[in-house]
């Protein structure tokens, strides 16, 4: 019998919700913006963790890189960190479980032009022979770079998948001259597409030989230099970053409890680093979410004071009715959570659209799910929220005396 | 002491204002029996609304007891009070009280829901009340789309459908033109005829004249008590 009294309840306050439709919108919106904010954060970032894993997942797991390191505190007092090409030499001559070490040299935003038109890189990669099959990532036509530009500083580049289109190159771009910040390359190549990574497409980048970056960077190179090591042994790579870092510390002269001024990641390492990244980018959004559920939550607290007080008669009619503090108490308990409810269904809605939106403004991102538990969660969030603001409107709209309520004006 | 539907003996209610103490009621007897219709007249301040109020138990007395249909109520908890309510009594008030954005068939529906009865039956029972006031046809309406006399109607209705021991009136007529009142009291009559027992409290005398009972109060006293 109490149960039914409760659907009761329920009923009457979704009536009693429809007859004020547009307060219960408005003060239900801090809860749709809430849930549509986690939603759409969830599914994007699910999105993101999906591609990131795939992008890791083509590098291979067994790939170990170096690259130059300075921690930021030591950057702001001037101090540099650099990898020589000697000390590629010495880690390919020294360390044993290395089946092939590829160097690379980024160079950022270099102009690339064509026949008038300009487009800046995100980098040009000077690297070697090899760096395509290490990286999952081969020439869509025409050819990689082979031993011999290196050897003889070849001006040639192979282009990445966005440039064609930047620059209105033909089809098929190999034989072309492009100009690199003003400097002639005859195009041999040029790259398959690659995801996204974040959102940002990795296709704006251009590769020429090794030693061309070199000589280009001067100084500069040094800093810029990072090593791509594939290990033997598929399951140690553990020895093996203990030896290079052995190596490295000795040829860089680094005395016994200083910090290395290199860093050696495997690619395992940097997939994790990336999730750590995300799961604390998920919690902080959460985080901010709980505010705006929080600051909702207050919202709908206040129109449901005010809302008592309006019904004060009402209330205090049901209660000569012989409505009990309980029935009273219920059916404004009721009517918040319906309201918090309704604002989290709104909001999952919304989430979902604005989570399929940015899924088509990114292609990359693969398709966007909200999964199950984002729903449940938000929806038992909000009827929480309901429950906790709901409570003290509620409860005094129970405790009114019914002769006063009776003769409220 | 004669048990009847009704007997207070002794009640009093007094209020704590500013250090004073009021005597709005001040040892009250009063034995009512099944099927009368009585008058409760009074001055405003003279204690006829804390007499209704205790009658009808939204309020408790200070002190004397009250047995209302063979039960002890002056002792009793809200919670109780409230099905007491329920049950034993149906309310009709000067300005109506029904509920304003529930339509006369939900408003006569309301106290059947505090009961926990069935969604069907209940709805037939608050048609029948309907009918029996004269309103079938109107259950759909909302109150602001009724007349005062059939607001007061669908109020007759929402107080005779959970078949009351008592119905207590607070100046019934009160907010109503004089031909609509003679409707009104006319079924009043009618629910005499038909076994109610009808407490009127007023303080318009032509009103009082149509009741087999008149009470007077004055100063928290019954001063005079006449049966015609």
């Amino acid at each position: 019998m109490s149960i039914m009294r409760h659907t009761e309840s329920l009923i009457l306050a979704v009536v009693s919700l429809r007859a004020n439709l547009m307060r219960s919108i408005l003060t239900t919106l801090g809860i749709i913006v809430g849930v549509a904010s986690v939603i759409a954060v969830i599914s994007i970032m699910q999105g993101f963790a999906h591609s990131i894993t795939q992008q890791f997942e083509n590098m291979g797991s067994n790939t170990v890189i170096v690259r130059p390191y300075v921690s930021f505190k030591d950057q702001l007092s001037g101090k540099t960190a650099q990898l020589t090409v000697n000390d590629l030499d010495a880690i390919g001559r020294y360390i044993e479980g290395i089946d092939i070490i590829i160097p690379a040299i980024d160079q950022r935003g270099v102009r690339l032009s064509y026949k008038g038109q300009n487009t800046t890189l995100q980098f040009v990669r000077g690297t070697v022979t090899g760096y395509d099959d290490m990286n999952n990532h081969y020439p869509e036509n025409g050819r990689f770079m082979i031993p011999s530009d290196d050897a003889f500083s070849r001006k040639v580049i192979v282009l990445g998948a966005d440039n064609r289109k930047d620059l209105d190159l033909p089809e098929t771009p190999a034989g072309e001259y492009v100009q690199v910040n003003s400097q002639w390359y005859k195009v041999v190549g040029e790259m398959e597409k690659t995801d996204a990574f974040l959102g940002f497409s990795q296709d704006n980048v251009a590769f020429i030989p090794f030693q061309n970056a070199v000589a280009i960077m001067r100084e500069q190179a040094q800093r810029n230099m990072f090593f791509m090591i594939k290990a033997t042994n598929l399951d140690d790579s553990t020895v093996l970053i203990a030896q290079i870092e052995r190596l490295l510390r000795k040829r860089h002269k680094i005395r016994k409890g200083d910090k290395d001024d290199f860093q050696i990641d495997t690619s395992e390492q940097l997939k994790e680093q990336f999730e750590g990244i995300l799961d604390t980018m998920t919690l902080v959004v959460a985080a901010i979410v709980g505010v705006s559920l929080l600051v909702g939550g207050i919202g709908i607290m206040n129109i449901m004071l005010v809302s008592v007080t309006e019904r004060t008669r009402e209330i205090g009619i049901c209660k000569a009715l012989g409505a009990t503090r309980s029935d009273i108490l219920i059916q404004f308990l009721a009517e918040a959570v319906a309201l918090c409810l309704l604002g989290g269904l709104v909001g999952i809605a919304i989430g979902f659209g604005l989570g399929k939106m940015v899924g088509a403004l990114v292609p990359s991102l693969p398709e966007i799910v909200v999964p199950l538990w984002a729903i449940l969660l938000s929806l038992g969030f909000s009827s929480a929220v309901g429950v906790l603001f709901g409570i003290v409107p509620a409860s005094k709209a129970a405790n009114l005396d019914p002769i006063q309520a009776l003769h409220y004006e | 002491m004669s048990e009847g539907l009704i007997s207070l003996s002794n009640v009093s209610r007094f209020y704590e204002m500013g250090g004073e103490t009021i005597k709005a009621l001040d040892g009250v007897d009063l034995t009512i029996n099944k099927n009368e219709y009585v008058a409760v007249i009074g001055a405003s301040g003279s204690g006829k609304s804390t007499m209704m109020n205790i009658l009808g138990c939204l309020d408790k007395p200070t002190g004397g007891d009250y047995v209302l249909n063979g039960t002890a109520v002056s002792s009793m908890a809200d919670n109780q009070l409230s099905s007491i309510r329920n049950k034993e009594i149906g309310f009709i008030f000067q300005s109506f009280n029904l509920l304003g954005r529930a339509t006369a068939l939900a408003n006569v529906i309301q106290p059947l829901i505090y009961r926990g009865e069935g969604r069907r039956k209940r709805k037939q029972m608050a048609m029948d009340a309907l009918e029996r006031v004269g309103l079938k046809g109107r259950e759909g309406h909302l109150p602001n789309q009724l007349s005062g006399g059939q607001r007061q109607r669908v109020a007759i209705a929402r107080a005779l459908v959970t078949n009351p021991t008592i119905i207590l009136a607070d100046e019934p007529t009160g907010n109503l033109d004089s031909s609509t009142t003679v409707e009104i009291l006319a079924l009043f009559d009618d629910l005499i005829k038909n076994g109610h027992t009808i407490i009127v409290v007023t303080h318009e005398h032509d009103i009082a004249q149509r009741c087999k009972r008149a009470i007077t109060i004055s100063d928290g006293k019954i001063i005079s008590d006449k049966v015609k």
